[in-house]
């Protein structure tokens, strides 16, 4: 057996490193904090020749994705990354990249939206772009974000949908880590040579890209696109059961912990699902059966199997760093309370939204989480289905 | 190489006829010339607008070349990423054709939503021709101001009231614009004058870097004028030098034609309705401030022309 070889790295300096390793052939970004980084660690392998990419430096975001839109379109294999208001500047041609069925690969180091503006941790900037028809894989640590990239082509370039990879900024993407990379041929026999069905590129068969459809087509077009995200699900799988066969490392749709005897149920994207292992751990010492549900793939939201993981809890407490103004409870929280609603036995779920702007989430503040989760076990009754914890009131 | 008609009037259309412009349309004009003017393989990208949804109404399209509308303001960076992923592909030996890059805008998608996008692409200096279609006015909403609008003209948001005689302020420049922003080549073109507009394009596309070129492209639906005038008001545009034919390359200015004698703006002003109201007696003055500011452009003009030769 090979000896593993393990490396220290920042988040961002991981997703770099991934990218070098898929050597895209085009790169079109933008800087943002956090993401700065990425796009920096990037130009060096560009400007000393490490990579293929032609790196395109545009002059925004809305710009970025545009570039890869007509890079993709021209058959280019075609990455980027960004932040906050950077994807919110990019939102148009979030939906243009999804609809044009282009599979451009992009990493979202997560940060708050203004106003007022903040440069740190949450997940508002990706749940806005939630409904865009990107695909959605999030990670809790740098080892993850590296992995999700690296499948992330599999996934994009198999289903022809964008993927968009996320880990929490500052938190995951400016922590050092020890990570275990995959050998650079290793990548490139995984992701292998990317063989565009079209390309603007082929004169000899033109074609056009981007046309108006009226009443009498669009409805069939977002309709078929509609279909072609219940094939996401399994090539998901296949891709991770391949990736574990290289690796060892295993994914799935979501990652369970201590969840399959347990009676209350916390769900929890990204790098808190971290700190909530560490609460459970201490909690299971004590006898309580508590466990952790950590969704990976987000978007296309996988109904069934969630709804089997999540069916014998008594009691759920899903943890939003997002929120929906005006709407009902988090993004996660109101995605997981509606699909709990066709089982015959519904667990009690509540909904805590926290850690907005980069607020630490400390492993008290989970503490009580559970405390008061396990209050609604003994009672049996929510009192309040929204609560923001560690903020003051 | 000189501009042969016969030669051209025997090459392939790769904008076909059956596209639902209006008749009279200047941009159908402007873009089956320039498309005849490249020899290679051309890749077009479109921003929104009139040439785009009336080109491309699904499941037709009027494009017999690899074409891609994303959205309005970015027809510049989507054809920047298409020539990286050529640059790319060209690079690692999947590619071997040298194609031609070509983005079309209107006035609209380039003098102001696109207006960041285009010079962004300049700058970056991708081996593509930008093309700006100039009708002066947004005309695929239905002939809203721009700032490619001049001064004076009626448009439906810059109508004529009781206090405003249509467009208040002068048409940016955007030639100058990017120009002075450095790019390769800038050139500024009219469907009057074919012999020069081609000349310039085959220019634009031997050229390793950025290219732009604005059109005069007359709408007759948003000037008010007959569908049969187009090129005739194109041409009195020319001769009244209200848009002269230049090009800036590498810093260097030249002017392409000297009127024999400069006609008096009114003869490019007077056939228009979207300038009839300058007509009044009470818009005298209006009319002679835009004769001023013609004559003051054409002067500056030539003196950069002969400063920066």
């Amino acid at each position: 057996m090979k000896t593993k070889k393990l490396i220290a790295l920042e988040g961002n300096q991981a997703i770099a490193l991934a990218m070098k390793q898929i050597d895209p052939d085009v790169v079109a970004a933008y800087p943002i904090t956090p993401q700065t980084e990425i796009v920096q660690v990037f130009s060096e392998y560009v400007a000393n020749g490490e990579v293929h990419t032609e790196f395109v430096t545009v002059e925004s975001e809305h710009s970025a994705m545009s570039a890869c839109i007509g890079a993709s379109a021209a058959g280019a294999r075609t990455m980027t990354a960004t932040s906050s208001q950077g994807l919110a500047l990019m939102w148009e041609m979030l939906y243009i990249a999804s609809g044009a069925r282009l599979p451009i690969v992009m990493t979202v180091v997560n940060r708050a939206l203004s106003s007022p503006i903040n440069i740190h941790c949450d997940h508002s900037d990706a749940m806005g772009a939630r409904d865009s028809g990107w695909i959605q894989l999030w990670s809790e640590t740098a080892q993850e974000a590296y992995d999700n990239v690296i499948q992330a082509i599999r996934i994009a370039e198999e289903v022809n949908l964008p993927v968009m990879v996320n880990m929490d900024g500052f938190i995951t993407s400016h922590a050092e880590e020890v990570i275990e990379p995959l050998e650079d041929e290793e990548v490139k026999s995984f992701i292998g040579e990317y063989k565009p069905i079209r390309s603007l590129l082929d004169v000899e068969h033109p074609f056009t890209v981007g046309p108006l459809a009226l009443q009498d087509s669009y409805f069939e077009f977002k309709r078929s696109q509609a279909e072609a995200y219940k094939r996401v699900i399994p090539v998901v799988r296949n891709v991770a059961e391949e990736f574990a066969r290289i690796t060892g490392r295993k994914y799935d749709l979501f990652e369970t912990y201590n969840l399959e005897d347990a009676e209350i149920g916390l769900v929890v994207l990204n790098s808190t699902a971290g700190t909530a292992k560490e609460v459970i751990d201490v909690l299971r010492r004590e006898g309580k059966k508590v466990g952790l549900l950590k969704p990976r793939l987000f978007r296309p939201l996988p109904v069934e199997e969630l709804k089997g993981a999540l069916s014998n809890l008594k009691v759920i407490g899903v943890m939003d760093r997002a929120d929906t103004f005006g709407g009902f409870g988090g993004p996660l929280f109101t995605d997981i309370r509606s699909l709990l609603y066709d089982l015959p036995n519904r667990p009690l779920i509540t909904d805590y939204i926290y850690g907005l702007g980069g607020r630490d989430v400390t492993m008290d503040q989970i503490y009580k989480v559970f405390e008061n989760l396990e209050s609604i076990y003994r009672t049996g009754r929510v009192e309040n289905l929204i609560s923001y914890i560690g903020v003051r009131e | 190489m000189p501009v042969n008609i016969k030669e051209l009037s025997r090459k392939e259309d790769r904008l076909t006829g059956g596209h639902r412009l209006c008749a009279g349309c200047g941009a159908s004009i402007a873009v089956r010339q320039i498309l005849l003017a490249i020899d290679k393989p051309v890749v077009v990208a479109n921003a929104t607008g009139c040439l785009e949804v009336a080109t491309t109404i699904y499941p037709y399209t009027a494009w017999k070349t690899p074409w891609i509308h994303s959205a309005f303001e970015n027809a510049a960076s989507t054809i920047s990423g298409v020539e990286a992923a050529y640059q790319s592909l060209k690079r690692q030996g999947k590619i071997t054709e040298d194609i031609a890059f070509v983005a079309f805008g209107g006035d609209g998608g380039t003098y102001d939503i696109g207006f960041q996008a285009l010079s962004g692409a300049m700058e970056r200096n991708h081996r593509i021709l930008y093309i700006c279609y100039d009708n002066e006015a947004y005309m695929n909403t239905g002939i809203q101001r721009s700032s490619a609008t001049p001064m004076g003209a009626w448009t439906t948001t810059s109508p004529v009231g009781k206090v405003r005689p249509g467009k208040l302020g002068r048409k940016k420049d955007i030639v100058a614009s990017i120009a002075e922003q450095g790019a390769a080549y800038v050139a500024q073109a009219s469907i009057s004058n074919f012999r020069d507009l081609i000349e310039k394009v085959r220019k634009a596309v031997s050229i390793d870097g950025a290219s732009f070129i604005n059109v005069l492209s007359p709408c007759p639906r948003g000037w008010r004028t007959d569908t049969s005038e187009t090129v005739n008001i194109a041409r009195l545009a020319v001769e009244t030098c209200f848009w002269p034919l230049y090009e800036v390359e590498n810093g260097k200015w030249k002017i392409n034609y000297v009127p024999r004698q400069k006609l008096p703006v009114t003869e490019y002003l007077k056939p228009q309705g979207r300038f009839a109201h300058l007509f009044r007696p009470e818009n005298a003055h209006l009319l002679e401030e835009i004769q001023k500011e013609v004559d003051a452009k054409w002067d500056l003009l030539q003196k950069k022309a002969q400063l920066l030769q």
